[in-house]
């Protein structure tokens, strides 16, 4: 995988629920950490775009879509356990 | 009764389900607009209870509903349903909608989450649908991946409001542990049985080898319900909850009819047969002619045309036919036309529920106005014996309901000896009409007799009689008591061997006498006519006295007069010249 290349995340959220801001502070966070400069983020609330969280099989909220590069990743949750979501996310901890 | 009428003022209380025999135990279905907990051990039918809920409220209700499948996908579900005749694809996406929220295999979590993503989906798909009903098929999958018991209860929660705040009826369903069905109310999931209105428990178990499925309604707020553990089937209509037939309902066709027993003295005993949507029970030792009994009536009812199904426990549809030919019952012309349907009820394994329903699937296929079941007493073999009551109790119960005239036959247990009332389903009870067949040995032979026990609402004979059995079928022979001895078979042709020749001297005794009568009477009707004959001739005779005396007389006269005359001596003489 190219290290130059753009990783296109969508979040999904449920309003302001206390899991959606953690899993948008740490999205965040870890992107300024581990892609700066080589990301985009949108977050979508399902609850204005229901139809877009049904089209993209959204059970669970907050859950985070990896875009691109491929493939698909679809990781549930507030994004807690940094580790684990850089390996589903195809980054090595400690490359900047 | 009491839900109709309050339905005018208000909304019913309760969703049908629509599922035979749970609306009646649970006085109407699931609590409207509240969630119901089915619990149950893999393979229970919570998932086809719960579809058939949801397929009974679109096509019966007008109550269009979700299913969240979070275990299965709904491919398979949709696939596995069409073994049912609920034709489901039909409802398929309008009034039915199928959601798929299994994990995806892809699914990485991490950290906390919550279900307002489905929730939200759902709320826009309930929407456009105008959802009444939902289903939540294994929700404990998902409750599963949340972190902490705080985060299970937190979105059961969620999910209870979400509910509420839409007015869906709910049913959510959980697994359980196979061998504990109550499992499921302790913890994690425990305090979703205090948060739901109605809890529903399947169970299945195996007792003996044959499978036995129980449901059981646990809790129920604001609402009687029937609280026994009742059996029940998955048929191919779905589920099938075996219930006793509320009375009253049975009550309201009482009939006078009468249907014969295919055994012209039989239905003299019974004052003109049975009744028209009776249960009759023919008890006896194996080979007291049961079956032949049963199949008499079987071939009465088709030569009246009426359409018959004839279930047999213990032999081949096809054995029985030839087997009752030979006492002059032919059942096989009406086999061939279609008004007669044999069951070879040994081909049906499983539970007595199973055969409770396969034999209503049956009667009711065939549109059977008289069903013959042989012997019903095989219901309670290995493994039913605890259930075969209540099946035979629900049988004689639905069988009159459908105004279906019953004749079952019941072994007899022969180390029970005589007892008579020791029929092993303790059905005679029930039965309208008991006939009893037994054996007398006497004299070197065994003979089979047959009495009416009972027979309710008829006037029967008391007597005993000898059922004879030949090629030219059935028939009831008085039997004789002499001496306070009941006679059968040869004793009773030597009886009445020795009646007829008895007859026959007095008979002839009789006319010799007459003969003789008859010579004498002739002999002093000739002896009158002598002396009548007689009687004349002296009449004659003394006429013809009375006339020679009287010339005589004149005679001597007339001689004086010419005497005189000769004389000339009188001066009368010239007057008399």
């Amino acid at each position: 995988m190219s290290r130059r290349a753009i990783f296109k995340f969508r979040l999904y959220v449920a309003a302001d629920t206390l899991n959606s801001r953690e899993a948008t502070v740490n999205l965040n966070a870890l992107c300024r950490f581990y892609l700066a400069g080589r990301h985009e983020i949108e977050v979508v609330d399902v609850f204005r775009e229901p139809q877009r969280a049904l089209s993209d099989g959204i059970r669970m909220t907050p859950t985070l879509l990896k875009l691109s590069p491929p493939p698909v990743r679809r990781i549930v949750g507030t994004l807690a356990q940094t580790q684990r979501v850089l390996d589903t996310l195809g980054l090595e901890a400690g490359a900047a | 009764m009491k839900t109709h009428r309050s339905s005018a003022v208000r909304p019913p209380r309760k969703a049908a389900t629509g599922i035979a025999g749970f609306d009646e135990i649970s006085g109407g279905g699931l609590p409207r607009g509240r969630t119901t907990l089915l619990v149950g051990g893999p393979g229970s039918g919570k998932t086809i209870f719960s579809l058939q809920f949801l397929v009974n409220g679109a096509r019966h209700y007008r109550e269009p509903g979700m299913f969240v499948a979070f275990e299965e996908t709904s491919a398979r579900i949709v696939a596995n349903a069409a073994s049912f005749d609920w034709h489901l694809a039909e409802l398929l996406p309008k009034k039915l909608l199928f959601i798929d929220a299994q994990p995806k295999p892809d699914l990485v979590q991490s950290g906390d989450f919550d279900l307002c993503g489905m929730l939200a989906g759902l709320n826009l798909q309930a929407g456009q649908m105008k959802a009444r009903r939902i289903v939540f098929d294994a929700l404990d999958i998902v409750l599963a991946l949340l972190p902490d018991l705080a985060a299970r209860r937190r979105e059961i929660y969620r999910l209870h409001e979400w509910l509420l705040q839409h007015e869906l009826t709910c049913l959510v369903t959980l697994k359980a542990a196979p061998d504990e069905p109550n499992s499921a109310i302790q913890q994690p999931n425990g305090f979703m049985q205090f948060m739901v209105d109605c809890s529903v428990i399947l169970n299945h178990s195996v007792v003996l080898g044959v499978s036995q499925r129980n449901l059981r309604v646990q809790k129920y707020r604001g609402s009687s319900f029937d609280e026994n553990e009742l059996p029940f089937v998955i048929g191919q209509g779905g589920f099938d909850v075996a219930i006793v037939r509320l009375l009253g309902r049975m009550d309201a066709d009482v009939t006078h009819e009468r249907v014969t027993s295919g055994v012209k003295r039989l239905d003299t005993m019974l004052g003109g047969g049975y009744y028209r949507a009776a249960s009759v029970l023919i008890t006896g030792f194996p080979g007291t002619a049961k079956t032949t009994l049963s199949g008499a009536f079987a071939e009465a009812a088709c030569r009246r045309g009426e359409r018959t199904v004839f279930v047999s426990f213990d032999s081949d549809g096809a054995e029985v036919v030839r087997n009752l030919a030979s006492v002059g019952i032919r059942l096989d012309r009406y086999l061939k036309s279609g008004l007669l349907r044999m069951v070879s009820a040994r081909t049906i394994t499983g539970s007595a529920e199973i055969c409770l329903v396969r034999i209503k699937a049956f009667a009711t296929a065939h549109r059977a106005r008289c069903l013959v079941i042989d012997p019903l007493s095989a219901l309670s073999k290995s493994g039913n014996e605890l259930t075969a009551h209540g099946v035979a109790e629900r049988l004689i119960d639905w069988s009159k309901a459908e105004r279906i005239t019953l004749v079952c036959t019941s072994l007899l247990n022969e180390i029970a000896e005589q007892n008579e009332d020791d029929t092993s389903l303790h059905i005679s009870s029930l039965a309208d009409t008991w006939i009893h067949l037994n054996y007398l040995v006497q004299a070197g032979e065994r003979n089979r007799g047959m009495s009416i026990i009972k027979s309710r609402g008829t006037a029967h004979s008391n007597q005993v009689r000898e059922l004879i059995l030949s090629n030219a079928g059935v028939t009831l022979a008085d039997i004789f008591t002499a001496g306070g001895e009941v006679l059968m078979g040869t004793m009773r042709w030597e009886k009445e061997s020795a009646e007829r020749v008895a007859n026959q001297v007095a008979e002839v005794a009789g006319k010799l006498k007459h003969v003789t009568l008859d010579a004498q009477q002739a002999e002093l009707e000739v002896r009158l006519k002598a002396v009548q004959t007689e009687l004349i001739a002296k009449q004659v005779e003394k006429t013809l006295l009375a006339r020679t005396t009287a010339s005589r007389k004149a005679e001597i006269l007339r001689g004086r007069v010419q005497m005189g005359e000769l004389r000339g001596g009188d001066a009368a003489a010239p007057k008399a010249k």
